[in-house]
């Protein structure tokens, strides 16, 4: 006892003595609590992060879901080119991890007593918070497409019974219907995701329903991908798919669900497979937290990824507003890695360093032709920068065996990304 | 008397910290959502953990310079500075 007394003297002495008195408080109550809401790419991913940084640490992660289901690949599942159980994922090893996992929604959030109510009436206590709440569909964006419209013109844009929904109406659709894809202006989650449905479709139609076509209604004028995107069409699904762009009246701006129609400005489109993906906000978690600004999204300091709005909670993924970054699981895994090691470096009261991220989004156009597009970013002027000479997409042109080559590490990295996340 | 100190120091740190020990330098916590942690079988995408960091750095920095064809990895490397893709690679080479 005596020999312990004497060496915590020595050890308090000189310098150290002022930063560690300022740890003591940590050390008294035990592991510091971190309470992640959310559990898909982001923050399975980062509830795993916590713990390979600091073991000690107690990690809970609530989720509504006890099943998650990924939307990457998910545009497969709607071609019928893959089972839906490839996309499903449970939290049996994220638990095996260490790390509670609750599968409870979130209700409440107290940012002043640092306190988060599940529906079941208990409370969690955090010393940090971290979100990563995925999306909302905004029901109230588009007049005529509420939750009920899309029973009949599903969105598709959350992985699970709609993605279901969608590929029966394409299977039960006869041989020359019209499917149409209406698409939302940015920010929305995975920005070249419509596309490559409409890829998929287009191959699934081609090659079942020759005569059928697919009409992209869009409240953009460009889009990511977007030559690599046309030049795969023209070569792949030629007079299938028709694009059509915000200036030539793409925007849809109502919806007749009974009739199937979509208004844009110019026209009725009255269609045999309507597919609504409408405007969207981060998940509705933040907003009751209030870390969601006058835009749906969430603004954050790009070193640590705590919110610019309330602090001690930090936010990422889809949710959040990424700067350059865009709405992907490829991002949310990365960001919730910077965010653990930032989170970790703040409980131990030390700055965070400041990170590098990168992103890489591959799409495919059919199921052995894959294009990409990738960056880097770093914190500048309060954003998340793209890294100026990085990044980019494919090549326009290389030879076929390049695209296969890219449609293969496509399906590599949903394996190695689900496998990090949940496996 | 010494061993109790580190003992005691090995507690705090197990508690509070350090966080930088483990931590991966900026961008290298990212190489892991393509290039698996853990794998029982070499893949399509080559394994970068626990490789010699002298040929890690290599790899980088000829995709950086375009001197060796590459998808993505070409993208990508051009994003960080020659101490950076080191500092990566010795870091890589530190996991497993």
């Amino acid at each position: 006892m005596d020999q312990r007394r004497t060496s915590r003297r020595q050890f308090f002495g000189g310098a150290a003595a002022a930063s560690l008195a300022l740890s003591m408080p940590a050390l008294a109550q035990a592991a510091p609590r971190v309470v992640v809401i959310g559990g898909g790419f982001g923050g399975a991913s980062c509830a795993r992060a916590l713990r390979q940084i600091n073991p000690a640490l107690q990690v809970t992660l609530v989720e509504a879901s006890s099943t998650f289901t990924a939307c990457p690949f998910s545009n497969e599942v709607i071609a019928g080119d893959r089972p839906m159980q490839a996309q499903q994922f449970g939290y049996e090893r994220v638990a095996a991890d260490g790390i509670t996992v609750t599968i409870q929604a979130a209700v409440r959030i107290d940012p002043q007593a640092r306190s988060v109510g599940l529906a079941d009436g208990t409370t969690l206590a955090f010393d940090r918070l971290v979100l990563s709440p995925g999306i909302e569909l905004r029901f109230d964006a588009l007049p005529g497409y509420d939750e009920a419209a899309s029973a009949r013109m599903p969105h598709a844009w959350k992985a699970g019974e709609q993605t279901l929904l969608l590929k029966r109406q394409l299977e039960s659709m006869e041989d020359g219907g019209v499917v149409a894809i209406s698409v939302p202006a940015n920010p929305y989650r995975c920005p070249p995701g419509p596309y490559e449905r409409a890829s998929l479709i287009a191959n699934y139609l081609k090659t079942t329903k020759p005569r059928s076509k697919l009409i992209i209604l869009d409240a953009k004028d460009a889009f990511s991908k977007q030559r690599l995107f046309q030049n795969a069409w023209q070569e792949l699904y030629p007079g299938i798919i028709e694009w059509v762009g915000l200036s030539q009246g793409g925007k849809v701006t109502s919806v007749e669900p009974a009739a199937n129609t979509l208004v844009t400005e110019f026209a009725r489109h009255t269609v045999q497979v309507a597919n609504v993906i409408p405007p969207q906000r981060a998940g509705r978690i933040a907003e009751i937290a209030g870390v969601a600004d006058r835009s749906g999204w969430c603004p954050i300091d790009p070193v640590s990824f705590e919110s610019k709005l309330v602090p001690n909670i930090h936010v990422i993924g889809d949710a959040c507003i990424g700067g350059g970054m865009p709405k992907s699981a490829f991002a949310a895994n990365a960001q919730a890695k910077a965010c653990a090691a930032a989170v970790v470096a703040l409980l131990a009261g030390e700055g965070p360093a400041a990170p590098k991220l990168i992103n890489t989004c591959y799409s495919l156009v059919a199921p052995d032709y894959g294009i990409s597009i990738a960056g880097v970013y770093q914190p500048k002027n309060g954003l998340l920068t793209d890294v100026e000479g990085a990044g980019g997409v494919s090549p326009l042109d290389v030879p076929r065996e390049f695209r296969a080559r890219e449609a293969t590490y496509a399906r590599r990295w949903y394996q190695t990304i689900t496998a990090e996340a949940f496996g | 008397m010494k061993l109790v100190s580190v003992g005691w120091m090995a507690t705090w740190l197990a508690v509070v910290g350090p966080a930088h020990a483990a931590s991966p330098p900026p961008g290298a916590a990212s190489c892991s959502g393509c290039h698996a942690r853990y794998e029982a079988a070499p893949t399509e995408i080559p394994g970068i953990f626990g490789r010699d960091p002298a040929e890690v750095l290599a790899a980088l920095k000829s995709f950086k310079d375009g001197s060796k064809p590459a998808t993505v990895m070409n993208r990508i490397a051009k994003g960080f500075s020659d101490d950076e893709l080191q500092a990566i690679a010795a870091w890589l080479a530190t996991q497993k």
